[in-house]
């Protein structure tokens, strides 16, 4: 450390290594999901539906978090998925359901590279109005088409094959959590090396300042484009596993219902870190669990007074009242055994 | 010398406003070249016009003779053309390092990697350090952009434009705001610029125009009015009359 430039280097390739590094707390995060697997048996079917509502939330926070596009019709892809997997099942065409759940991811984020380039241009409301209306038109293709998709009937008679060959899906849906959870647990991974790349800083610097990402080189439409893509593949893969782990897709799973729960869920989460879809889907499922019992006809009652408070409140606000423990979190995630304080903290001296 | 960029007959109308009238600059390689005019003579115009946010309802642009009037900003930008902005446009929620890594992942071809971590290239990590060191972002290159001291985030951004490695640079008003004291610092980071760079400031202080220009294009009503040296523009007395009168009166 003699030569301060050189330690100039190491600070900031501390700093930037520092920020893709898994921290104990969100591998704890991880291995208390996985631990669910032998603790909580009876509830795999709830924790199914969470990790679909979380892969699906992830999808969103891809392009709202990181890029700043709204969508209203999100379930356009989750929809388109499901349907996809569903046939797929149903005429055993591709009898492997990995690899159908593959096959419906692509075929969700084609649609989702042509339908991209509507939300290039315009305000929010545009991106709004349009993404509700491509959700809209597939529905309603969907619907028309009832001989192939069964219409308002839904997708009967699908069949799905042992995973690998070789793990059936299950009543008690065991095989249906551990399956869900270990794509979620892929598709995760990947989004957050991805986000992590240049490619995603230059997604946050867009959703930032459009104008000055131009100006240091960035081709800001196509990597809306390819973000929008990489979104609807992923809302499609969850779509898929809805499909998979019921053995059914329905008209419902492309519904303004849907986009706006995946939207409520991603903001009780928070947004643009990822972990905001998984949280969300978790609070928001147990709290519909929970309500649901209270009052049954009513919870909705409760889950809009929470989203009101936290939109208007501000998570900023909510996050400073919580400070003190986000410090302690912090303090817990940069320590590293056999180190009292870890370089990279450390500020260079200038 | 040869002209590095060049505009012939450029106009921009804004419905039945005329920003520009018929500009055709010529700017040399290596040249200082300042534009000069009065508030709304359109220089902003000109340079949102040279840079791509705004296309010409008429004329063309040419970068080392070839016609780029078509090509979007950021195609611009590749080509070596960079600009720091009046009013700072920087990203709020990134730190100076991400800022910096940014344009140089950008610069360097890898905007696109999207499965490589930012800064696992020592080559762009190395760049990032010495932009911070020469611009002094040592101490504040942790803390998100948005709670910088003003200065501070006027070097970043220069430092931004400087880290496309631009061989023509348009600096928008580059002292804007900043309060006397500190502009000596803004101003250093200007002139230690290579002296192969193609420099087209934008400035209204006089101090600043006439210490580091070598040729001078006065702006008035979106046309040219006079260009020349300093000491020639400085004399002619038309421009004095418009607009540098109250300056040297005084």
């Amino acid at each position: 450390m003699t030569d301060p430039a050189l330690s100039l280097t190491d600070a900031v390739t501390a700093f930037l290594a520092r920020r893709a590094r898994w921290s104990p707390l969100e591998i704890a995060f991880w291995l208390v999901a996985a631990s669910t697997i032998w603790l909580f048996p009876a509830k795999h079917l709830i924790l199914t539906e969470i990790c679909i509502w979380a892969l699906f939330a992830l999808s969103l926070d891809l392009i709202l978090g990181y890029a700043g596009v709204i969508s209203l019709g999100h379930a356009a892809f989750f929809g388109l998925g499901a349907y996809a997997a569903g046939l797929m099942g149903k005429h055993g065409l591709i009898a492997e359901p990995l690899l159908a759940l593959v096959a419906s991811g692509i075929i969700a984020a084609v649609i989702g590279f042509v339908t991209s380039f509507l939300v290039l241009r315009g305000s929010d409301l545009t991106r709004l109005m349009v993404t509700f209306g491509v959700a809209l038109i597939l529905r309603e293709i969907a619907n028309k088409y009832s001989d192939i998709t069964g219409g308002a009937d839904g997708l009967q008679g699908v069949e799905i094959g042992p995973v690998f060959g070789r793990f059936r899906f299950d009543l008690f849906g065991h095989t249906g959590y551990v399956y869900s959870l270990a794509v979620l647990f892929v598709l995760f991974v990947v989004a957050r090396r991805i986000v992590q790349s240049p490619f995603g800083l230059s997604l946050q610097a867009i959703r930032g300042n459009p104008l000055r990402s131009s100006a240091v080189g960035i081709a800001v439409n196509w990597r809306l484009v390819a973000i929008y893509t990489l979104s609807a593949g992923y809302a499609g893969v969850a779509g898929a596993l809805l499909a998979q782990t019921q053995a059914f897709a329905s008209l419902e799973m492309f519904s303004i219902e849907r986009s706006a729960d995946v939207l409520l869920i991603l903001i009780i989460g928070g947004t643009g870190y990822l972990y905001g879809g998984l949280i969300g889907a978790l609070i928001y499922r147990f709290l519909q669990d929970y309500l649901s019992e209270l009052t049954a006809r009513y919870w909705q009652f409760w889950i809009g007074l929470i989203l009101v408070a936290i939109v208007l409140i501000g998570r900023d606000r909510i996050g400073r009242w919580l400070a003190p423990a986000q410090k302690l979190a912090e303090t817990i995630s940069q320590w590293r055994p056999g180190r009292a304080r870890p370089a990279a903290i450390e500020k260079a001296e200038p | 010398m040869t002209v590095v960029l060049e505009t012939r007959g450029l106009d921009k109308h804004f419905g039945g406003i005329v920003a520009a009238n018929d500009v055709s600059l010529r700017i040399e390689r290596g040249a200082r070249h300042a534009l000069i005019g009065p508030n709304g003579a359109g220089k902003t115009t000109v340079v949102n016009l040279l840079t791509g946010v705004l296309k010409p309802t008429a004329g063309q642009i040419l970068l080392d003779g070839n016609d780029i009037t078509g090509l979007e900003p950021h195609a611009r930008v590749r080509l070596g053309i960079a600009r720091t902005f009046q009013i700072n446009q920087l990203f709020a929620d990134l730190t100076p390092i991400e800022t910096l890594g940014l344009a140089v992942s950008e610069r360097v071809g890898h905007g696109h990697d999207w499965w490589r971590i930012v800064g696992s290239k020592p080559e762009v990590t190395r760049e990032i350090s010495e932009l911070i060191e020469r611009f002094r972002l040592g101490d504040v290159m942790h803390e998100r952009t948005a709670i910088l001291p003003y200065g501070k985030q006027r070097l970043l951004e220069i430092a931004l434009a400087i880290a496309c490695r631009p061989r023509v640079l348009l600096l928008d008003e580059p002292a804007a705001g900043v309060p006397e004291d500190e502009r000596h610092e803004i101003l250093a980071t200007v002139e230690a610029l290579p002296q192969d760079v193609t420099v087209l400031l934008i400035e209204h202080d006089m101090d600043i125009i006439f210490s580091f220009a070598d040729r001078i294009s006065v702006l008035v009503n979106g046309a040219l009015f006079v260009e020349g040296e300093p000491d020639e523009v400085a004399r002619d007395p038309r421009v004095r009359a418009v607009y540098l009168g109250e300056a040297f009166d005084a």
